[in-house]
């Protein structure tokens, strides 16, 4: 059985990680749809890949949060990211698999995954 | 919806729109007594007994993107397939008590599924809102309290830190590992 005393060193840690940036600079945010169409394409898999291959490459500016059903269903599991002083990117019918290269290719260094995007459903 | 943890997530968000502040979810897994069931409990908006009523219809929705909310019955149907049922009472104000039943050993009864990741979701996609968060099978039992997490993380420290969601999740499924008896 893991312990809540685990939990107090991931404090200290995430701390430190913030002592390290001179200051709490705006992260990049990466928003899942979580409406019952959202849940029913899988959006749940999808969230739990973005905070695994985030937190793999250590990557502390990054916030997920949920949103409603923004009425394409049909394209769910949708995922927009925010990237500070950046346009939206809306990406589409996401699966699990494609969150690895989202994550590099966008997060990390600024490219985003057209194929993916909105833009390519056509 | 392919798991009932599935179900459970998507119920939630009614929650989240109603603006609940604090959120309970039990999870009851009894194959002694044949019941498995759950319940969510908030202390949201609620709703008036006309729109209790008419609830469970697919044609009644408070979105306004669409004209359609599959959620609550999606749930239901899942819930009859499986010689259960539900019920909402809700209270103007107050807030909304959703319970769901199955039998367990239906063959037509969906697996529970990945609670613990639905679990590490819920509660860092939303911050600000309290989980309390109780699982029994048969006689033992597991909970998770976000007050609890919140005092030892303090207010430096949100729990949509990644790092701690992902704490989250293995906590979760290792305390369910062993109320199932299981070893690690």
């Amino acid at each position: 059985m893991k312990s809540l005393a685990e939990l107090e060193a991931i404090k200290k840690k995430v701390l430190d990680n913030v002592n390290l940036r001179t200051e709490r600079e705006e992260g990049v945010r990466v928003v899942v749809g979580m409406a019952t169409c959202g849940i029913a394409a899988g959006a749940r898999p999808v969230m739990t890949a973005f905070v695994e291959e985030a937190s793999k490459r250590n990557l502390n500016n990054v916030v997920i949060e949920q949103t409603g059903c923004i009425g394409m269903c049909a394209l769910e599991p949708i995922v927009e990211v925010y990237v500070p002083g950046k346009e939206k990117v809306t990406y589409v019918k996401m699966s699990p698999e494609k969150v690895a290269k989202i994550v590099s290719d966008h997060i990390v260094n600024g490219a985003p995954v057209s194929e993916y995007t909105i833009g390519a459903q056509k | 919806m392919q798991e009932i943890s599935l179900n459970i997530l998507d119920i939630v968000q009614n929650s989240i729109r109603a603006d609940a502040k604090l959120i309970k979810i039990t999870i009851e897994e009894s194959p002694l007594k044949d019941v498995f069931s759950f319940s969510v409990e908030d202390d949201g908006c609620g709703m008036d007994e006309e729109m209790l009523k008419r609830v469970t219809d697919p044609f009644v929705t408070t979105r306004t993107t669409r004209k359609v909310g599959l959620g609550i019955s999606l749930l239901r149907s899942s819930a009859q397939q499986a010689g259960g049922d539900i019920k909402i009472e809700s209270k103007v104000g107050v807030g909304t008590l959703l319970r769901a039943f199955f039998s367990y050993s239906h063959i037509d009864r969906q697996p529970l599924g990945d609670i613990a990741a639905v679990m590490m979701s819920l509660i860092s996609m939303n911050p600000d809102i309290d989980f309390y968060y109780v699982h029994r099978f048969e006689d033992k039992e597991f909970t998770l309290d976000t007050k609890e997490l919140r005092t030892i993380l303090g207010e430096e420290v949100s729990l949509s830190e990644l790092s701690v969601a992902q704490w989250i999740g293995e906590y979760i499924s290792s305390g369910l590992t062993e109320i199932y008896g299981g070893a690690e």
